[in-house]
């Protein structure tokens, strides 16, 4: 008899096995997960919503961006572009401080600035959106080629290394001066460099990932590659892309302020938030006039802020070191 | 070490030639009228016989390398409608230093802001005084500064009645501008120095420091802070390279007769040569400043990865 059968023996004896009971409990009431954990996304909008400030924000910017888009399709809205003369002297209404017919006051030529500001938000907000969607197009499909194919990942850091080298500004103004001022310019010269920093950004999330075993699993078992990159790592890259794009927003807004200020931006007829404050500022030193570049201001303040704000505030509840 | 320097070298050389390159070729496509200061009162032929003069009829590499031999000898051509005919090198001499005075005085204020608002808002993190410097540093970041730096302007001469354009022998004409060009510069630095040290509190030797006894000050003062600062090094030779160029908007805005106000005035008369001057030495600069600090952050503190891939 081995040193095992004996011990066996002896545990099993009857009398103390009937001592045994059952305890008529459920495993699922021990259980120390809840069963019905959220999904990433549930998970990170439900962080998101608890930050109240930033959920203010996101309901000031939308209707902000609402109301420049219905905003000429109100009642009795006035154009934009068009010189208002008096209907005693015939001549312009220059410079008219805030009335019941003007609600903004007008420009130096009488033109109506409150439809001008709303239709200059408009301008920056769609290049502003315009230039972050198109910069996360191509940042995204580059990062995602630099990061998933191994053979291209020297070719693409050669030219990465390369090209973040070039200071953006310089890039901006070249474009902006070598091309005639125009949306189509701006959008060129704006979207130029920054999809650089996006692809790099998304390469390093799928590097990070790309060896991981699901990946691996997945594509042992042949799914095909637009499927892997669909359903394994854009879950992964969309957080990533959402900030990137909200915080970019804000700075493309400002650039084009900067290259209206250059004498590059946008012609007069074109209303931005760029050249409001370009000529706002010719104001500065006559305080009664000063409200040419309050409003301008007051708005491009607001948008920028609430995008930075919540771009922060949306990269942190994207975070899973943050949920709970 | 040294060869990852020399890659890094090499890397940049090829960036500014091709930089250069394409800067130069691409304002070869502008129209001729930046080439002559009447252009108006000429004539066809002698605009022909100008260009020919000028070496711009010839085919573009051949231009190019021209361009490129002569910047090398340390000249970069005439100034056409800026100043008719005056050196580019001697305007440029004339812009750099002021440009590098108020540069250097920036970045000194800045330096002297934010590492001990940082020290401050890392070590009461989470209380009022790092909230409001955190609104501070948003307002910054988010807000272009073409519209906060007219606010500066409008408080200043209007409230504080500080004189508004720059005026080389009054010192009180300073203040404003190296005010404003340096809230940028506190932003980036304060943001960055403040994360860093947050990131070191965690480390194993500020806590073995803390269960030793050592003041939390001491800490922060002598031990996290120069941890803390060390990948911010890398930052500093653009900041100092970045004062050769200046700052575009404020120069102008206060009428300073520098390099940043310089470039807005050569656009404005699409003087090519000009243009294509202050571009070029904004790159090189650009990238010079980008490379120094790459190396000095490899030879300050060994345990930087010398992987040549960047970009992780």
């Amino acid at each position: 008899m081995t040193w095992r059968e004996q011990n066996t023996k002896e545990w099993a004896n009857i009398n103390e096995l009937s001592s045994f009971q059952f305890a008529n409990r459920k495993i699922e009431d021990n259980k120390i997960r809840d069963a019905k954990a959220d999904t990433y996304w549930m998970a990170t909008i439900k962080t998101f919503a608890k930050n109240r400030f930033a959920m203010f924000l996101v309901c000031v910017l939308l209707l902000l961006i609402l109301f420049t888009i219905i905003q000429p399709y109100l009642p009795s809205q006035k154009d934009p572009n068009l010189i208002y003369n008096s209907r005693k002297t015939g001549q312009q209404i220059r410079n008219q401080t805030p009335t019941k017919d003007f609600w903004f006051g007008t420009n130096s030529i009488g033109q109506d600035l409150w439809s001008r500001t709303w239709s200059g938000a408009r301008t920056s907000l769609f290049l502003g959106i315009a230039v972050s969607v198109i910069e996360a197009i191509i940042g995204t499909t580059v990062g995602l080629l630099w990061g998933y194919v191994r053979k291209l990942d020297a070719f693409f850091t050669e030219i990465y290394n390369l090209l973040d080298n070039i200071p953006s500004t310089i890039v901006l103004i070249l474009i902006s001066y070598i091309l005639r001022p125009g949306v189509t310019t701006l959008l060129l010269a704006l979207c130029a460099t920054g999809w650089i920093q996006m692809a790099r950004f998304i390469r390093n999330q799928m590097l990070l990932i790309r060896d991981k075993e699901f990946n691996i699993a997945s594509k042992m078992l042949g799914t095909s590659t637009l499927r892997i990159l669909r359903k394994n790592f854009m879950p992964y890259l969309i957080s990533i892309i959402l900030m990137r794009v909200s915080l970019s927003i804000p700075s493309v807004i400002g650039s084009e302020v900067f290259i209206t200020y250059l004498g590059l931006g946008l012609p007069l007829n074109i209303p931005s938030l760029g050249n409001l404050i370009q000529a706002g500022r010719a104001k500065l030193m006559m305080p009664g006039l000063r409200y040419q570049l309050l409003f301008p201001t007051l708005i491009v303040s607001i948008i920028t802020i609430s995008f930075y704000l919540i771009g922060n505030a949306f990269a942190d509840a994207a975070d899973p070191k943050n949920h709970r | 070490m040294g060869k990852y320097m020399l890659r890094r070298l090499v890397r940049s050389m090829i960036t500014l030639f091709l930089v250069v390159f394409i800067v130069f070729s691409l304002l070869r496509l502008m129209p001729i009228e930046g080439y002559f200061p009447n252009y108006e009162k000429l004539t066809v032929e002698q605009i022909e016989a100008g260009l020919k003069n000028m070496g711009l009829l010839d085919p573009l590499p051949i231009q190019f390398f021209r361009y490129v031999k002569d910047m090398l000898h340390g000249d970069l051509g005439y100034s056409r409608t800026y100043m008719a005919n005056v050196l580019v090198t001697d305007i440029l001499k004339q812009k750099i230093p002021i440009s590098m005075k108020f540069g250097l005085s920036t970045l000194f204020l800045a330096l002297l802001i934010s590492i001990p608002l940082s020290l401050a808002m890392a070590s009461h993190k989470g209380k009022l005084i790092d909230r409001i410097g955190t609104l501070f540093l948003v307002i910054l970041q988010a807000v272009p500064y073409a519209v906060y730096l007219l606010l500066i302007q409008a408080i200043g001469t209007e409230k504080l009645h500080i004189k508004m354009l720059y005026h080389a022998n009054d010192v009180t004409t300073w203040i404003l501008p190296i005010v404003s060009m340096s809230l940028g510069n506190i932003a980036f630095y304060t943001t960055w120095l403040r994360r860093y040290l947050i990131e070191e509190e965690k480390k194993d030797y500020v806590i073995l420091a803390k269960v030793k006894g050592v003041s939390s000050k001491r800490i922060l003062k002598k031990h996290m802070l120069k941890n803390a600062i060390v990948p911010m090094i890398q930052y500093l030779p653009n900041s100092i390279f970045n004062t050769i160029i200046g700052s575009i908007y404020v120069e102008s805005l206060y009428s300073i007769p520098g390099m940043g106000g310089l470039l807005v005035q050569v656009i404005q008369r699409q003087d090519n040569s000009m243009v294509q001057a202050v571009v070029v030495l904004f790159a090189i600069t650009g990238i010079l400043g980008v490379l120094l600090g790459d190396i000095l952050l490899c030879l300050i503190d060994p345990r930087v990865k010398l992987n040549s891939k960047g970009g992780v």
